[in-house]
């Protein structure tokens, strides 16, 4: 069986090479690795695994293949690492088609010998541009920019039967059709392959400026006893300080927080002015910040966390409407252990938290579960983006989804085999 | 069942037809005056903003709740019939065009601002609500609602979020479904979901938004509001001829500048507007370019400078700032006015919305001249210049023979021009019933095969809205290798196909 298989594999023409220890998918070892390089070999692939019933899982960089449960099952790998070309800049239209497999460090440095960018800042450069649409990892600059979904423009995907499937196009501007892009953006490899991703670029702006200022959370007082204690009941509210910055007619395009100890340790909050007249700006965010009491800095380079997670032992994303990211910091400070760390972009009001590697896995369930009943309380979300097993089988890693039974509806005409990365996604999916 | 059919208006021997069993169920959701049968108050609806494309709706309603939408979806479900979602029926590609089997819903009882939330930077509003009524609604507080579609004082909100509608100024801010957080929708099979940006999983609001009410409806929209920018500097720039005018348009962007808006008008879109309007744009201008420019003061300023120089180094004949809101309301008057200016040179016209990259505009915009000359067809070019979507208005007599023939052949033409410079058969009207005919030009079988599968998970019975924006009948199999004989209708003579 495992032989004709093999042939079945090897007749594909396709680079098929035997599963390593390295080749692992959150715990759950493939049989073989397969390396196609390009879009007629990834749907070869596909078409003869669904026909020997393989589960397939798509891995562009690796970065985030410990996100998500692990899946069911894995009998294959799909490896794009050879699918690394960038197929076409056309500056003038300000447009880039590439393959998935192409890193975005990569990318964005092709892109910026013609003076150009895609404006999605991840916060790994080794991410290729496949693994960032099914994640949907995005950076600080999405205030201005928005997300992966917002910047694809067009997306050839394979489906688990080999069909080969575009949509979009090359122009920024186009309502033809259902915008597949935008659904497999965030599938988790789900659906299908990502081959080839069209984006609009931007002109690299002309200048840059990063604003910092650090605010307490925590007061000191002491008893009646003479004993020093801390309350951490935010003196300074985060969204009273973020809240003008974004509404701002400086426009920021980014405006981050840093938060490295949650229990009772200040936070930071920098905000990126840039384009034309980025300095002026930039001295009218000072002010803006410094109107609390704190220390505004203005630095032409960014402080040393940015744009990075926070970590990715146990990595949670809380996503709460703008106005309440102060209600999300207050969750987090109160439901708080020692040792978690939060960073995130505060006016689009995603604020990642991480929890240490060694917590205890009730403890680290429990910290979830509390966070999440007041974030969606304020109409949020909380969602695990990793975790280990032990951590992750105590607790719902998605949290509230309106329209789940729509999804797994999707997910079945798409993928009725459960070929592709099953038991990855929401719901089981 | 599939829209390959219509029921025959007679029904089942014996007993009422299935449009009539649902215009009962109907008046019992909605009550008798939300429900419309005569015919002279149904043909009020028998097209949207494209009047070449017309049926006369089988019946019409006007529900007042999520609820309600519901229950007549779930009632057209029963009975196999077919809905057809309207909200003010300005669309431009026959995408609310009603099914005289069926049932058009309208959303115009539905125009309340459920909530504005100035903290959280979003509107939550039912579909009828108006675009232009959100920015109204929350513009004193320094916010305003970004996409700007033409119709704007009328179109409804529920009718952009179907059409994923554009505007002059979504080459900055980008279109509908980037500003959209949320929706509740009613899905084809009368169930109500929530689809939120925030939730984990698909993105179904994204597919949502743009499928032109294939997908199920929209009942509640969370809107996404945008801060009014410090300073907004409108220019006009007249040019000897709309390739000097291209270049100025590259040339422009190829200096990192993003304008809000780049707008073209040709000598033929400008000579109708000056007589319409008296707009006052620079006489014997062979092109005009409306740029605006938006954002903190300081970079405005700058950028403007950027702008002026670019345009006279590619010919500019002569250039004008708006000094206020009224000047810059006079800049705007034209080119707001072109479609319905260009409507009165000529008994008819067609437009068309394809996008070729902004790169191509000018030797697409010099092969549509000499289409033009070849069919003896006039070609007005309004258009959104900055993201390479045209609108070329094909002129033409509609009591003088073959004239029509040779504009729609002219109009096709320009299609393919779009396609063949890896561009879009629409920009922003969408494909509704007046381009689906054009999808198979831009995409294979395979794609639209695969949108259809998008398609078969929210609708499987083809019933929200059939007949639109795909080519061809797509049957949603129930399983593999399922039998597609002879429908039993057609069989029996109750139905036919078309």
């Amino acid at each position: 069986m495992a032989a004709q298989t093999a042939e079945a594999l090897a007749a594909t023409g396709v680079t098929i090479r035997d599963a390593g220890p390295d080749d692992d998918v959150a715990g759950v070892k493939p049989r073989w690795v397969a390396l196609p390089e390009n879009t007629a070999e990834i749907a070869a692939v596909l078409r003869t695994a669904s026909e020997h019933g393989l589960a397939v899982v798509p891995v562009g960089g690796g970065t985030k293949l410990h996100w998500g449960p692990p899946p069911e099952r894995c009998d294959l790998l799909l490896d794009t690492c050879c699918l690394n070309q960038v197929l076409e800049h056309a500056a003038g239209d300000l447009v880039v088609r590439v393959q998935a497999g192409v890193t975005m460090g990569t990318l964005a440095e092709t892109l910026a010998r013609g003076g150009q960018e895609l404006a999605l800042d991840v916060p790994d450069p080794d991410a290729t541009v496949g693994g960032t649409l099914a994640t949907a990892v995005a950076g600080p600059r999405r205030l201005r920019y928005g997300t992966a979904r917002d910047l694809l423009i067009g997306a050839t995907v394979v489906l688990a039967d080999g069909t080969v499937a575009r949509s979009g196009g090359k122009v920024v501007k186009n309502v033809a059709g259902y915008d597949l892009g935008k659904l497999f953006t965030g599938s988790y490899g789900t659906l299908g392959v990502i081959a080839e991703a069209t984006f609009r670029l931007h002109p690299l702006p002309a200048d840059r400026r990063w604003v910092t200022a650090t605010y307490p959370i925590a007061r000191e007082y002491t008893d009646e006893h003479g004993e020093r204690h801390f309350v951490n009941d935010f003196p300074v509210d985060p969204f009273q300080v973020i809240g003008p910055v974004a509404t701002s007619t400086a426009e920021p395009s980014a405006i981050e927080i840093d938060w490295p100890e949650v229990l009772f340790g200040p936070f930071t909050v920098a905000v990126l002015v840039e384009g034309a007249a980025a300095e002026a700006r930039a001295l009218a965010v000072r002010d803006l910040l410094a109107a609390h009491g704190a220390e505004a800095t203005v630095s032409a380079r960014p402080p040393a966390w940015w744009g990075r997670l926070p970590g990715e032992e146990i990595l949670l994303e809380i996503r709460v409407p703008p106005g309440e990211i102060a209600t999300a910091m207050a969750e987090v400070s109160s439901a708080a252990m020692a040792d978690i760390k939060a960073r995130g972009s505060a006016a689009s009001a995603v604020l990642h938290v991480a929890l240490p590697a060694d917590v205890a896995p009730d403890r680290a369930a429990q910290f979830v579960t509390d966070v999440r009943d007041g974030v969606e309380n304020a109409g949020g979300r909380v969602i695990v983006l990793t975790a280990p097993e032990e951590v992750a089988r105590r607790v719902d890693r998605w949290g509230r989804i309106g329209a789940l039974g729509l999804m797994r509806r999707v997910k079945e005409r798409f993928d009725p085999g459960r070929v592709l990365a099953p038991g990855r996604f929401v719901g089981g999916i | 069942m599939s829209e390959t059919f219509v029921a025959g208006t007679e029904g089942e021997p014996g007993g009422p037809g299935p449009l009539a069993r649902v215009t009962a169920r109907c008046r019992e959701i909605l009550g008798p005056d939300a429900v419309i049968t005569d015919p002279v108050r149904l043909r009020t609806y028998e097209c949207d903003g494209l009047t070449y494309h017309r049926a006369s709706p089988g019946l019409v309603v006007l529900p007042e709740s999520a609820e309600q939408i519901a229950a007549i979806v779930r009632a057209c479900n029963e009975h196999a019939v077919p809905f057809v979602a309207r909200g003010s029926g300005t669309g431009l590609s026959g995408g609310a065009l009603p099914r005289s089997d069926g049932v058009l819903i309208v959303t115009s009882r539905m125009r309340r601002v459920l909530e504005i939330d100035l903290p959280n930077r979003r509107a939550v509003v039912e579909p009828g609500v108006t675009n232009l009524a959100i920015t109204e609604a929350v513009r004193d507080e320094g916010f305003y609602y970004a996409p700007d579609p033409s119709s704007q004082q009328i179109c409804s909100i529920g009718g952009n979020v179907a059409e994923n509608s554009g505007g002059a100024h979504c080459l900055k801010y980008g279109f509908t479904v980037n500003h959209i957080e949320a929706c509740e929708i009613v899905t084809p099979d009368g169930e109500i979901a929530e689809l939120n940006r925030m939730d984990a999983g698909y993105d179904l609001l994204g597919a949502f938004v743009g499928s032109e009410g294939t997908l199920g409806i929209a009942t509640k929209i969370t809107v996404r509001l945008s801060c009014t920018p410090e300073a907004v500097c409108t220019l006009l720039a007249a040019f000897p001829d709309i390739e000097s005018g291209g270049r100025a348009v590259s040339a422009i962007i190829g200096a990192g500048v993003i304008p809000a808006a780049i707008e073209m008008m040709d000598r033929l879109a400008i000579e109708a507007a000056e007589a319409a309007v008296d707009c006052g744009y620079p006489p014997g201008a062979g092109a005009v370019l409306v740029v605006e420019l938006d954002g903190p003061l300081a970079e405005v300023e700058r950028q403007y400078h950027e702008v002026e120089r670019l345009c006279r180094e590619c010919g500019a004949i002569e250039l004008r700032v708006a000094q206020d809101a009224a000047e810059r309301a006079a800049i705007w008057k034209g080119r707001k006015s072109a479609f319905a200016a260009v409507g009165r040179l000529c008994s008819a016209y067609l437009v068309q919305d394809g996008v070729v990259p902004r790169t191509a505009l000018p030797r697409v915009l010099a092969d549509i001249d000499e289409l033009s000359r070849e069919y003896g067809i006039r070609v007005a070019n309004v258009f959104h210049a900055g993201d390479g979507n045209l609108h070329p208005l094909v002129l033409f007599n509609d009591e003088e023979e073959g004239a029509a023939e040779r504009a729609a052949i002219v109009s096709g033409r320009i299609i393919d021009l779009c396609i063949e410079h890896g561009g879009s058969i629409t920009g922003e009207h969408g494909v509704g019933v007046d381009k689906s005919r054009y999808m198979t030009r831009m995409f294979t079988d395979e794609d639209l095969d695969t949108m259809q599968l998008v398609r078969c998970a929210f609708d499987p019975d083809n019933l929200s809205n059939p007949g639109k924006v795909f080519p061809t009948p797509r049957l949603c199999g129930e399983a593999p290798g399922v039998r597609k004989g002879v429908h039993p209708l057609v069989a029996s003579g109750q139905a036919e196909l078309f």
